[in-house]
């Protein structure tokens, strides 16, 4: 058995989810609702950590499980390393909403 | 299907049959682990609270020390207060007495210093063992298993692999009339809409929104992105990106049963069904907060190795990341693989760890409970000290 590479939760989702150290320049297949896609990465991807199935503009809902995980703070390209440096939070930011303290 | 257990006084099954040397307050910390450090059958519930705080924590305080003291698990109760702390050690014993156990106090000022509360600590826990010593384990059915879950150190492998197993554990506890319970409120955000549909009744559901709202804001009050706090420096190095993802990930290995309530953090729950437990994310409190609500077992499902037990309840790790399985062999007690799309793994996995369950119910021990790993504690405030 091939040990796949990479996990996709939620056929809504836009990125996926390594199950090994993937790394720049490796294609991954995927299938996501019986398409067959290639998806180069452009970026090393860690064990456990995400990449980009599509592109995802500034500002943009990043779905994983289905469901909303944050907005993309850049745009993001497919293949591309999905982590903090391009996803901001949308909660417990009280940097926007401001503090009491 | 059944398992081994300790009848108490108030109808309760415990899994262990423990003498609880409970501190009352921060300042009896020594005295409480010396004496469970010389008697055997013995454990030390220290925490840091107990003293100048306003009223709320204070109550809170005394209201999770009485739900830890009635936990099945332990057999009695030796209560240990510094004399002066804003905590009441005689309320505490009175509350816990009425679950029928045997419940005592010592007061370090008033016996005269820490040695001679190390000794008589020790005469009163020794007769409390023995005393405790001839209570044998008898058969209870699977409606007497009282469960909680935690997540820590989690990483991507948490919300795919360990916490549905977790999950799907918790969905056969509930079928088979137990009780199961889940906290961590903090990893609701950005996922609470999900648990809201679980909800039993709509005032069920407001509950849930209630303490996601409470929590946030809380976070929200020091005026900075809760990233790095929430998720955890750890959580965003296994692949965590937001406190929305990991909480996707987190609220699994509550199930899919229905949420039938919503418990403030410290209290006793005594029906049957799946709950929730306001509560941080954080160990020292958590697990303070699910031992006081009465489980006998807490399940811990771990991405990139949390160590900790608790002193009194069982604490059963479980990992689905290879490599923390290798390298931290000596604090995983189960294994949990990938489950396979379109298979009934996650099934199995679930009633691998229902039967693993039993198993430590009915005496096995965990490898934490085997290395003594989780001796600090901490009870969960929202004030300040004062």
């Amino acid at each position: 058995m091939i040990k796949k590479k990479a996990i996709v939760i939620n056929s809504k989702d836009n990125v996926a989810t390594a199950l090994d150290d993937l790394k720049a320049g490796e294609v991954i297949q995927e299938e996501i609702n019986s398409i067959k896609k290639n998806i180069k990465l452009n970026q090393d991807v860690p064990f456990g950590h995400k990449f980009s199935l599509k592109e995802i503009p500034s500002g943009s809902p990043v779905i994983k499980y289905g469901e909303t995980i944050g907005t993309a703070s850049m745009a993001i390209k497919t293949g591309d390393y999905v982590h903090i440096h391009n996803v901001k939070s949308n909660r417990g930011r009280g940097d926007i909403k401001g503090g009491v303290l | 299907m059944s398992f081994l257990g300790f009848h108490r006084p108030d109808g309760q099954v415990g899994i262990r049959n423990h003498i609880g040397i409970i501190s009352t307050v921060i300042c009896a910390n020594d005295v409480s682990l010396k004496i469970a450090q010389q008697i055997e059958g013995s454990v030390a519930f220290l925490h840091d609270q107990g003293c100048c705080q306003t009223p709320i924590d204070l109550n809170q305080v005394t209201k999770t020390l009485v739900n830890l003291g009635r936990n099945p698990n332990l057999a009695g109760v030796l209560l240990v207060s510094l004399g002066c702390e804003s905590v009441l050690i005689e309320e505490i014993r009175e509350k816990i007495a009425l679950s029928g156990k045997p419940v005592k106090t010592l007061g370090i000022q008033k016996i005269g210093g820490m040695l001679p509360a190390i000794a008589e600590g020790c005469r009163i826990a020794q007769e409390m063992v023995i005393e405790a010593s001839v209570i044998r384990r008898e058969t209870f059915d699977d409606s007497h298993l009282s469960i909680g879950v935690k997540c820590g150190a989690s990483d991507t492998t948490s919300g795919l692999i360990s916490n549905p197993a977790a999950g799907a554990a918790f969905d056969l506890i509930c079928d088979h009339g137990g009780t199961c319970v889940f906290g961590e409120t903090t990893e609701f955000l950005g996922a609470e809409h999900i648990l809201m549909r679980r909800a039993a009744s709509p005032q069920v559901a407001e509950k849930i929104q209630k303490i996601v709202t409470r929590m946030e804001k809380r976070a929200e009050m020091m005026g900075v992105d809760m990233r790095g706090g929430q998720p955890t420096t750890g959580n965003i190095k296994g692949g965590l990106t937001t406190i929305e993802e990991k909480s996707l990930g987190a609220i699994v290995k509550g199930g899919t049963r229905p949420i039938r309530d919503v418990y403030e953090y410290g209290d006793q729950i005594t029906e049957k069904g799946l709950f929730v437990m306001d509560s941080p994310g954080r160990e020292p409190e958590f697990l303070t907060g699910i031992a006081a609500t009465g489980v006998q077992l807490i399940i811990f499902s771990t991405g990139i190795g949390a160590p900790q037990g608790f002193p009194f309840v069982p604490v059963l790790k479980i990992s689905g990341n290879p490599q923390t399985q290798r390298c931290l062999a000596g604090h995983i007690d189960k294994v949990i693989e990938l489950p396979e799309k379109g298979t009934d793994s996650l099934a199995k996995a679930g009633q691998d760890l229902f039967e693993e369950i039993k198993a430590i119910a009915s005496g096995k021990k965990t490898k934490a409970e085997v290395l003594g790993y989780g001796q600090f504690s901490n009870i969960f405030t929202v004030g300040p000290v004062i």
